[in-house]
Parts: C-alpha cells; structure tokens; sequence
C-alpha cells in the first residue's frame, strides 16, 4: 500500500548481521545445556547487569514500542506515568521488598512460590492461567510485528511471522534461558541505538523541545486542552476532563501507580524470572535497580518521537500521515514505523528495521522462555511426571521436556498469530483479560510476603473473586463511544468512563482491593495449616534481615535504589 | 553460564560502525539520499557512534578477561 518503501542491500545486510549474531549466541551456549536448571533457570549465573539489562529488554517487546510510541501521539507526556509512577517504584520494591523471598525460596517461579507460601491449588492455578496467556500474548505479538511488517513493507505477511517464529524458536531451543538472557541484553542496545537517529532527526526537525511545545500549543488547544497539555506530566491531572487520559492525580497514582504497575512488575514471572537467574541474593536484589535506570530514560526514546508525531500530522508540508483501519481512524500503533520511514535513508533505516525485529523477539524469547519453565516444573513435574529417585536421568528427562515445551510453544504462539488474523478484537480482549488476572495476584503474593496468617483457601478464593469483580465491573461499565462489547458494558451500563484508560485503571483497582480483602477475611475464618518453620523464607517476618554490610556501599541495593528514586524524582519535576 | 556478553556486542556494533561509516563516506554527496534526514549524513555519525561503542566493548572485554585468573 505504500510504495517507493523498499529497502535496499545495506538494510538487509544489517538485518543479516544480527540474525548471524542472535544465533551464534544460541549456538555457543548449546554445550552449557546439560540439564534443566541450566535450561530453564540459566543455572542462576547472571552477573546483576546482565540480568538488569535483559530485565527491562524483555518488557521492551514490539507491542510495547509500538504501543508507546503511539500513546505519546495520543497522550503525549502523560504516557510518562507508565514509567516514573508506574514501572520505576514497583521496580524498586520488587528489588528491596520481595526479591529477598523470590530468590532465598528457592523457588523456581512464581506459581512455585505460592505453592511453598500457600497449598497446591493455588500454585496451579496461577501457573496454568500463566501459561496460556503467556503463549497467546507471544502470539499477538507475532501477528503485530508480521501486519505492520506486511503494510508498511510490503513483505509477505507468512513468511515474516515463520521467519521471526524460527529465529526465536531456534535460539531459545539451543541456548534455553541464558540464550533469551544474553541475546536481550544485545537486543536493548539494538533498539536503543537503532530508535535514536528518529529521536534526534525528529527533535531537530521542529526545532528542539522548545520548538515542539510552540509547535504543539494550537494543535492541543484545538481538542479543547490547556496548550501545554501534551509536555506536562502531572500539571492537569486535577480533573479528569482536564487531560487526555482521562483520569485525575489518584486514579493515575492508585491505578497505574499501585495496582496495575506492582501486579505487573512485582508479579509477571516473565519479568521476574529474569532477576531469579542472578548470581546471588544482591545480584537478584541489583536487577531491576540496574534495569531502573535506563528504564526511567526509555521515554525519550520512544514516546517523545511520538509526540513530535502529532506536529507533523498536523503539518501539511511535511508529509508525514499515519495510515487509516476501515473505519477510516489512524492507527496509532504505526507511528514508529512511518517515522523511520520519514527520517531515514539507506543504511540507518535497515539498523531501525532491525531494532523494531530485535524488540519483538526480546518480547517474544522472554514469553517462551517463561512458559517452558512453568511448564516443566508447575505443570509437567507436578501433575504428569514428579521427579524419581534417579537424579541423572530425571535432569535429562526435564531437559528434554523443557527442549519439547519450547518448540511446543513456539507452534501454538503461531497458531495464536493465526488467530489474531482472524478476530480483529482477540488482542484488546486478551490484554483486558491480562490485567484482571495480574490485579489480584499482586494482593495475594504481597499479603503471602508479609502476613503470616494468609492462608491457601483464602489466596485461592481471593484470586478467583478479584477475577470475577473484575469482570463484573468490566461488564457493567463502558468508555464513552465503545462500540463492540470487547470494551465493556456487556451486562449493563452502569457507568461511563471518559476513555477506555482510565476504565482499565478502576477495573485493576476494583479487582486488587476485592481480592486483598477476601484474602484477609478468609485468611481469619480458615486455619494456617503451614507451620512457621515451612514459612521460614517466605514470609517477611519469620526471615532473617538480609544483611548487607558484607557488600561495598555503591553496590548495596539500598544505594542503589536511593540513586534510582532521585533520579525519578528530578525527572518528574522537571516535566511536572 | 560461559560467555562474555560484551565480546558478541562489541564485534557486531564494530561491524556495523565500520558498514555504516564506509557507506556514509561513499554516499556523502547523494543530496537525495540524505534529503529525509534534513542533509545530516547519518549513517556517517551513527556509523562512527556504534564504531566506538563496539571498540568501547571490546575493550571492557579484554580487561575483564585479563582481571580475572583463568
């Protein structure tokens, strides 16, 4: 559909040098793999900024920079509280709060830890709603990368999504975690250096920040906002109707900043795998302090270029437009790419491509590498074949499971793509359904962490019932103008929110606070049935403190996180 | 798990440092393929740029390898 984008012989050249780089990575790390630990938990060796790195290279996936980049268009500088309200204090408190417990359990995961913190049933149900949803989310990443691939580049839309599914498929086979690991730390800088030529070209383009905020002023005002609406950060958050969001300061500190951040940082094995397969209790409390900081800058990289985005649209001269879906709207989520395309010539724009590839296969190595774990160890080794007595042969069978789960995987996040392709609506379904099951985890695991008295029957029912007010109250409000029932208001309407954001911002903090109180009130009425010595590392007061004096204070995590909160802090202030 | 990170990062940034820089000189008097780019040769500087990242790394690598008794 838009011609005149072909590449040229340098592009693909370096396009082909990373693939010769992603895969030689997978091939020198096949004769490490002699067993499941090393397999699927890297065999718990990562150095702290490798960990750190691949911790935030992994959430950096296609959808979340295409994503991104298009919330800043739609929302400009407010998309900044997904970061510095949002990720960066739930990154901090995994680190100082719950790492300690993640990593001294010797849980292998997350839906382990709430077997050894609460009973079996909990554990399994949590593992297997991970496990599907992981698998269908590496899907629809697949099927974004693959249609953006197919209309912006013209490439064929099958051959994209196999090409990338084999890549994946064929490092994360040969190299297991580590592989993942180490090719997201190669694959952050990618995108990094790959995005920042539209950054600076895009900046200068409209004459630097100040040239963007002069520029920006009649645009804004025009949608009825205050002309600096779209630089700010927290200014209009005093009522809803004042910012594009749509939420006031408390629905965006309770709902982005508490709920939904903590349930998906502090929660999301994903994510929290990546800081378990470090080197040591500091190197697994380190992580997500050194993944914190290049995090916290990560919105210069993709959701300013976004902002200068709407400049453009609005500039007839310039001739940048986005293209339109059927019912004649811009898709957002193709910013980025007609961006790179805006900017860039030969050369540099295969480096853009590649960083666009590279995003999309951190995300999807890390949803594989996530779902072969639990597989093997929440489901396979729990409920089909429990370990024997025969170690030697017991690590090659669950090496050999892992090996079959990840190729497995691969296939059914094929079929999901497939899916996709066929039910436009499966991927806002899917990411709505994705946050009414992280709500609730986050309550149960942090009240797991710090009460003692939580109790199996209680977690277990307190997942379930955030789940399913979560859904009532998805059911029964709507944003104004949902015109398919995928938004809401399937049973009644109730409520209207201004924009869907700020509705999946009260749905998380309906189904967190339902949760942490059926949680506590069952907890009371049913008996502890695990004794303080089983609860011994697991729960925050029958642990010893973690000592840090043998370390150097610059690399204490207090240090460290101390460092990261200022940093926010001047950030935020400077963008108030 | 036994590989230094900084060597595959190093030697594919250099690679792509010297491919770019080397494109960049030989097109720098292509106005047309640098009119996107507002006439800045890009694939100059970011060549140059990834050029020393990977020195950069490689470096590091060397002397980690050298600190550590093998």
């Amino acid at each position: 559909m838009n011609s005149g984008f072909a590449l040229s012989w340098i592009d693909y050249s370096v396009m082909l040098i990373y693939f010769a780089f992603v895969l030689g990575i997978g091939w020198a790390l096949k004769r490490y793999m002699k067993d499941a630990n090393a397999f699927l938990e890297a065999g718990r060796s990562m150095p702290a900024w490798v960990a750190g790195l691949a911790f935030i290279s992994t959430n950096l996936g296609a959808l979340e920079v295409m994503g991104m980049t298009g919330s800043g268009v739609k929302y400009g500088m407010l998309t900044t509280h997904f970061y510095w309200v949002g990720a960066i204090p739930a990154m901090v408190f995994l680190a100082l709060f719950m790492m300690p417990f993640y990593y001294g359990s010797k849980a292998r995961s997350v839906p382990e830890y709430l077997k050894l913190r609460y009973d079996e049933k909990t554990r399994g149900l949590n593992a297997i709603l991970f496990a599907v949803m992981t698998i269908l989310a590496s899907g629809i990443s697949m099927y974004a990368l693959a249609i953006l691939m197919e209309k912006v580049l013209g490439w064929n839309f099958h051959l994209s999504l196999i090409l990338s599914a084999a890549i994946v498929l064929a490092y994360t086979y040969l190299g297991g975690l580590s592989s993942a690991i180490y090719n997201e730390v190669l694959q952050f800088f990618i995108i990094v250096v790959g995005l920042l030529p539209i950054v600076i070209l895009s900046l200068k383009d409209v004459g630097g920040w100040h040239g963007l905020q002069q520029s920006l002023a009649p645009i804004v005002s025009s949608k009825g906002f205050a002309p600096d609406t779209w630089t700010t950060t927290w200014k209009y958050t005093g009522a809803a109707k004042s910012n594009p969001l749509g939420v006031e300061w408390y629905g965006i500190f309770a709902g982005l900043g508490f709920v939904l951040s903590f349930g998906y940082w502090c929660t999301n094995f994903l994510i929290v795998q990546r800081a378990m397969s470090a080197k040591s209790t500091t190197a697994a409390r380190n992580t997500p302090l050194i993944g914190a900081i290049p995090k916290m800058f990560i919105p210069f990289l993709i959701i300013v270029p976004g902002i200068v985005a709407l400049v453009l649209m609005n500039t007839p001269g310039k001739g940048f437009s986005l293209p339109l879906n059927a019912a004649g709207q811009p898709i957002y989520d193709y910013t980025i790419i007609m961006l790179l395309r805006q900017y860039l010539p030969a050369g540099v724009l295969g480096l853009g491509i590649t960083a666009l590839l590279a995003s999309f296969m951190s995300g999807m190595a890390g949803n594989v590498s996530a779902f072969n774990t639990v597989w093997t160890y929440d489901i396979y080794q729990s409920y089909i074949r429990p370990t024997t007595k025969d170690k030697a042969s017991d690590d090659k069978h669950y090496l050999f499971v892992g090996r079959m789960a990840t190729i497995f995987g691969v296939l059914v996040s094929i079929a999901a793509a497939y899916l996709a392709s066929l039910f436009g609506n499966i991927m806002d379904f899917l990411q709505t359904i994705f946050s009414m099951i992280n709500a609730p985890l986050f309550a149960v695991i942090f009240l797991g962490m710090f009460w003692k008295r939580a109790t199996g029957h209680a977690a277990f029912t307190g997942l379930l019932a955030g789940f399913f007010i979560a859904l009532l109250h998805h059911g029964l409000t709507f944003p104004e103008g949902a015109n398919t029932m995928v938004k809401g208001g399937w049973i009644a309407h109730l409520h209207a929110y201004p924009v869907e954001m700020a509705q999946n911002f009260w749905t998380a903090i309906f189904a967190c606070s339902t949760s942490a109180v059926v949680t506590i009130v069952l907890s009371f009425m049913t008996a502890q049935k695990k004794s303080d010595n089983e609860l011994k590392g697991l729960v925050y007061s029958l642990t010893p403190k973690f000592n840090e004096e043998a370390v150097p204070w610059y690399s204490r995590s207090t240090t460290l996180a101390i460092i990261v909160l200022t940093l926010v802090s001047i950030l935020t202030i400077l963008f108030w | 798990m036994g590989i230094d990170i900084k060597i595959p990062i190093g030697l594919m940034f250099t690679i792509f440092g010297l491919l770019l820089t080397v494109y960049g000189f030989f097109t720098r008097l292509d106005a047309t393929l640098y009119k996107p780019s507002l006439g800045i040769n890009v694939n100059l500087w970011s060549g140059l740029g990834m050029l020393v990242l990977g020195v950069v790394m490689l470096a590091l690598a060397l002397k980690s390898r050298k600190s550590k008794p093998s």
